[in-house]
This record gives C-alpha cells, sequence and structure tokens, in this order.
C-alpha cells in the first residue's frame, strides 16, 4: 500500500504546498512510517468493535438558551483583514 | 530560605501563616525567571503587570489562593497570547479562558507566563517549536522532553511553583520524567479540554506538573469536573484527590507488564525502575507481573488515530477567521494553501499528510478503520490488568534526556521515544511520573521518571501509591545546578 503513496497528491488534499526538498524529504520519511504501521496487518482483528472514544457518549445534549458569549468586537479581534464586522478574503467566485 | 524553590504546599502555609505574601511570592519568582531563563527557554512571554495586580488582591483563603501557574501555549487565558509554538499563530491573542483557566482563577491562583512546546503539541522533545529552544534544566546540551517541554522545564528549574500541559501521547508524562519533576496526565474526561487547542480530540487530556505528588493532587482538585462546554467531559461525584496520601501500601498490588521491560532500556533507566520497584515491595506492596499483549502495536496504532484527528482538527488554520494570512493572494485557493504551507511547520505538515492520507478514500478501513480495533484490544489489555492489579509500574521513558538535534532527522525513532506513555492515552486511563533516580552521562545527573498507571477515575488511589514511594526517596528534593 505505500508503494501508492503519493506526497503531493496528499498534500494537496490538505490544502498544503510542498518545496522540492519537502516533498523529496516527506516521500520518504513517511513512507517508512507507513511501512511501519503494516505490523497491524498481523492483528487478528476479526469481530472486533473499533474504538473512537475511550468513554461511551452518546449523543450529549444541553438546554437551548442563549447565554452571554463573544461580542462581535471580541470574534473579530485576530481576523487578519476586517471592515464593518466582516472579515475580507479574495475574491471566491471568479 | 529563597521562596521560589518552595513547593506548591509549603508556599500556600506560608501565605496562610503569614510569613510572605503572594506579592513577595511573584517577586522571587520573576528574579528567578530573569536569572535562569535566558539558559532555560521555558517561557515564551510573561504578563508581569497583570500578574502584579492579581497577587496584590489575592485571597489566599482560596484553595490556590495567590499562587502562579504557568501554562502551556497551547491553553488560551484571555488577554495573553496563545500560539501552540506556531508561526501560524503568531500575533494570536486569546478572547476567552479556557475552563480549566477558569477553575484556576475561581480557585484564587494567578496563571503567570506562557510556555514553550512541540509546535501544536507535535513531538517529544520541544525541538519542534517554531519560536524557540528550551534545554533541559539538568544539562542545556539537551532536550527537556516534549510537547510540554517549558511546563516540565520550568518547574524542575524553580522558575514555576507548578504549571500546566497536555499529554496526546506522553506530553506531560515524558518531559516530567526527563526534567525531574511529578507530572499527572488524568483519565480521559475527567478535566475538561474547552480552550486547549485540540491535536487529537479523543487522546488529548489536560495535566499538572509540580515538584511534589501532593501539590499534583491539589491541583487536580481543582481541575477536575464536568463541564458543558465539553460534552465529552465525565460526570462523577466530587472527590478529594488528597484522601489517599499517607497511607500504607499494604495489600496493595502492583503490575509489571513485562512488554515494558524488554530490551532496549538504557540500562541506567532499567536499574532506577528496578531499585524503585524493591523499594515498593520494601514498603508493603506486592508486586506481580502482568501482560499487555498489545503494547507492540501502540505506537502503530497512535500515529494512524492522532495524525487523523490532527489533520481534521488543523484545518481551521486557513489564515481566514484568525492566525497568520500569506501576502498577495491571487484567490481564494491561494490564500489557504500559503497560510498554510507558510505558517505550519515541517513535522505539524508531515502529520497533516499522514493523517489526510490514512483518511482518505480507499485507504480508511486498511489504516484508521483497522488502528481503531487494535486500540479495542489495547484497551481491553488494561481492562483485564486491572482486574489483577491496582497499578501497573514501569519506566515512563526508555532512556534519559537526549542531546538536542539527535533524533531531529528521525521522526519515526523519534515516535518510538514514546513506547511507554502512548498506550494509556489510547485506552483513555490516567498516568503518572514522578522522579525514582537519575543516569550518568557524560559527567551529568539526568533525572529518570518512574511511571505509575492507574485504571479508569482512579487518579486518587494512583497519587496515593505515588506519594508513599515520593516520600520514602530523597528524589523530589533534587535540584539541577544552574
Amino acid at each position: 500500500m505505500s508503494a501508492e503513496f503519493d506526497v503531493r497528491h496528499t498534500a494537496h488534499l490538505a490544502r498544503l504546498e510542498l518545496s522540492e526538498t519537502e516533498a523529496t524529504r516527506f516521500q520518504s520519511q513517511l513512507s517508512q512510517i507507513l511501512g511501519y504501521v503494516e505490523k497491524l496487518k498481523e492483528v487478528d482483528v476479526s469481530g472486533v468493535e473499533p474504538t473512537a472514544h475511550t468513554a461511551e457518549f452518546l449523543n450529549v445534549f444541553r438546554a437551548d438558551e442563549p447565554r452571554d458569549w463573544f461580542t462581535t468586537e471580541e470574534a473579530l479581534s485576530n481576523a487578519p483583514r476586517q471592515a464593518n464586522h466582516l472579515i475580507i478574503v479574495p475574491k471566491v467566485i471568479e | 530560605m529563597d521562596l521560589h524553590t518552595l513547593s506548591l504546599s509549603s508556599l500556600q502555609a506560608r501565605f496562610r501563616s503569614g510569613e510572605t505574601t503572594p506579592s513577595e511570592a511573584l517577586e522571587a519568582l520573576e528574579t528567578r525567571v530573569a536569572a535562569v531563563d535566558p539558559k532555560v527557554g521555558g517561557y515564551l512571554s510573561r504578563n508581569l503587570e497583570r500578574a502584579r495586580s492579581e497577587a496584590a488582591t489575592a485571597d489566599i483563603s482560596l484553595p490556590l489562593g495567590g499562587i502562579p501557574i504557568a501554562i502551556k501555549d497551547v491553553i488560551n487565558v484571555k488577554g495573553d497570547p496563545c500560539t501552540a509554538a506556531s508561526k501560524i499563530l503568531q500575533g494570536y491573542t486569546s478572547s476567552y479562558d479556557a475552563t480549566v483557566i477558569r477553575k484556576l482563577r475561581a480557585a484564587g491562583a494567578i496563571p503567570f507566563g506562557r510556555l514553550n512546546m512541540d509546535e501544536f503539541a507535535m513531538g517529544s522533545s520541544t525541538e519542534n517549536s517554531a519560536l524557540q529552544r528550551t534545554s533541559n534544566p539538568w544539562d542545556l546540551s539537551r532536550i527537556p522532553g516534549g510537547s510540554s517541554g517549558g511546563s516540565a522545564a520550568v518547574v524542575a528549574a524553580d522558575e514555576a511553583f507548578a504549571s500546566l500541559g497536555s499529554d496526546t501521547g506522553g506530553s506531560i508524562r515524558q518531559p516530567a520524567a526527563l526534567c525531574g519533576c511529578v507530572g499527572l496526565k488524568p483519565t480521559y474526561g475527567r478535566v475538561s479540554r474547552f480552550g486547549l487547542m485540540a491535536f487529537a480530540s479523543s487522546l488529548d487530556q489536560i495535566g499538572p506538573f509540580t515538584k511534589t505528588v501532593k501539590d499534583s493532587a491539589l491541583l487536580l482538585n481543582v481541575l477536575s469536573g464536568k463541564d458543558p462546554l465539553d460534552s465529552t467531559s465525565l460526570e462523577t461525584p466530587a472527590e478529594d484527590y488528597t484522601r489517599f496520601l499517607g497511607r500504607d501500601l499494604k495489600g496493595v498490588r502492583l503490575g509489571m507488564p513485562k512488554e515494558y521491560f524488554i530490551g532496549g532500556i538504557d540500562p541506567q533507566v532499567n536499574a532506577a525502575v528496578r531499585a524503585a520497584i524493591s523499594q515498593y515491595e520494601a514498603l508493603g506492596a506486592e508486586i506481580v507481573e502482568v501482560s499487555l499483549p498489545h503494547t507492540e502495536y501502540a505506537v502503530a496504532v497512535y500515529y494512524i488515530i492522532a495524525t487523523a484527528e490532527a489533520s481534521a482538527n488543523l484545518a481551521r488554520y486557513d489564515g481566514v477567521r484568525y492566525g497568520r494570512r500569506a501576502e498577495d493572494l491571487r484567490n481564494i485557493q491561494d490564500l489557504y494553501v500559503r497560510s498554510r504551507s507558510e505558517g505550519f511547520g515541517e513535522e505539524v505538515k508531515r502529520r497533516i499528510i499522514l493523517g489526510t492520507y490514512v483518511l482518505s478514500s480507499g485507504y480508511y478501513d486498511a489504516y484508521y478503520l483497522r488502528a481503531q480495533k487494535v486500540r479495542t484490544l489495547i484497551r481491553q489489555d488494561f481492562e483485564n490488568a486491572f482486574k489483577k492489579v491496582d497499578a501497573l509500574i514501569c519506566p515512563t521513558s526508555p532512556e534519559a534526556a537526549f542531546k538536542i538535534g539527535d533524533r531531529s532527522g528521525d521522526p519515526l525513532k523519534m515516535y518510538l521515544a514514546d513506547i511507554f506513555t502512548i498506550a494509556t492515552n489510547l485506552a483513555g486511563n490516567c498516568g503518572i511520573s514522578l522522579p525514582c533516580g537519575f543516569a550518568e552521562m557524560e559527567g551529568r545527573r539526568l533525572p529518570v521518571g518512574l511511571q505509575l498507571l492507574g485504571n479508569n477515575l482512579e487518579e486518587a488511589k494512583l497519587l496515593g501509591i505515588a506519594h508513599a514511594y515520593e516520600q520514602s526517596t530523597p528524589w523530589h528534593k533534587e535540584r539541577p545546578a544552574l
């Protein structure tokens, strides 16, 4: 499986762009790590349920009541660019 | 006596007897930080003015009244920077307090200072910080462990009375071991994660670094509890985690997991841990061998599950709402890609790519689902072991602190440094590391950590077992020469 690992394609899925050096290095390091995790194939997992979480949570609900939270100014206080209580980004639709 | 050397509980006693005040303690601490932190590099920043005004009005009758607590740079404190030691969050200022900070404040404590760490808590040496180097106070040419390296180093160097860190695969216990302090990872869900920047949500847990086991219990008393803002926090009855301190060990059974005592452990670490086990026997505990048969798969399971969760959690850092945004952008795709590519460091990128791959179409079942199933088997190993024993006893780390730069080119070798701590996060139970001696390397004494692992929600018992050993040995009194 790890032979099919394509670092550039996977980086693109994660919206990352790699330099030549990074791509070469990551391709080899991550192939090595994927080779290492192949050992999980040795384990007999037939009939074993997966664990997503160690405590067994079902749906956790709370009352739908308004409460104090951020002001608009606080919520926008770390935005890189803003105006009129809105975040500015480059044009989304060409 | 210099105030900065005191434990949290000794300092508290001196406040209450009127021997000193929170303002004097804060000034003594700041003097110490100014003197040694240029060498250690544990702090990223400190808001001294705010701490001074909080110390001046502190209510010492509260459980942690007037005590400064240093905070890992991944936990939000309103008005402070919070960068997770990443360039992508440089300039970020928290607009709210994490639940643990709200609880510390309600108990009278003073959150003081931001502590260095591996970027987004990804690492075992703090070398992945994009902002600063942190050194081990026992040998400045060595790493302090990680990811909470700053949290461990400042407590060991008497630059903090106590600190908070987070543990996803050993990030509290391993640096505590390497720096020679006490680090507690509570049971998953014991402490609210609200306001902790998420790395791997099913594994992350906040916990304290302290100079003594008693201090660890006192902090857990304040930090624990159900939080409506963290739906994975557990609803459990209130309890006093100091209640088993001072109890003898008659009838206590400790299990040595045979898979944790195999080749690859440094001989001096092995000797110190075995001496600690003999000490437990001398104190009246019964030692038995147990087996955790799926131990050898834990690192592989961890690096699939943790990176998968991280790849989803770190998708939020896109340069739009907060954090660093790239410049001269062509379009919105360019904004995402370049902000992330310029902002994240190498290890973070590596893990995001690995996590994205194991979740991607066609590979999900082979990697992620299979890892989740083996995780079940690892949990069952612990469940079976805790039917026979009160706690497990083993090394925290297979070796003492290594040299800065020694591992940075080999991620897999770095990952294997967490071999004894990772399974606990996968299983969800609690664990503690405490000093149990020293390894001598190149003429320097380097701390060795003893790890005790407890069953789910049995922190009180675990702390009692740890305390009995600590009080019968001199290790917790040792300090590095700085």
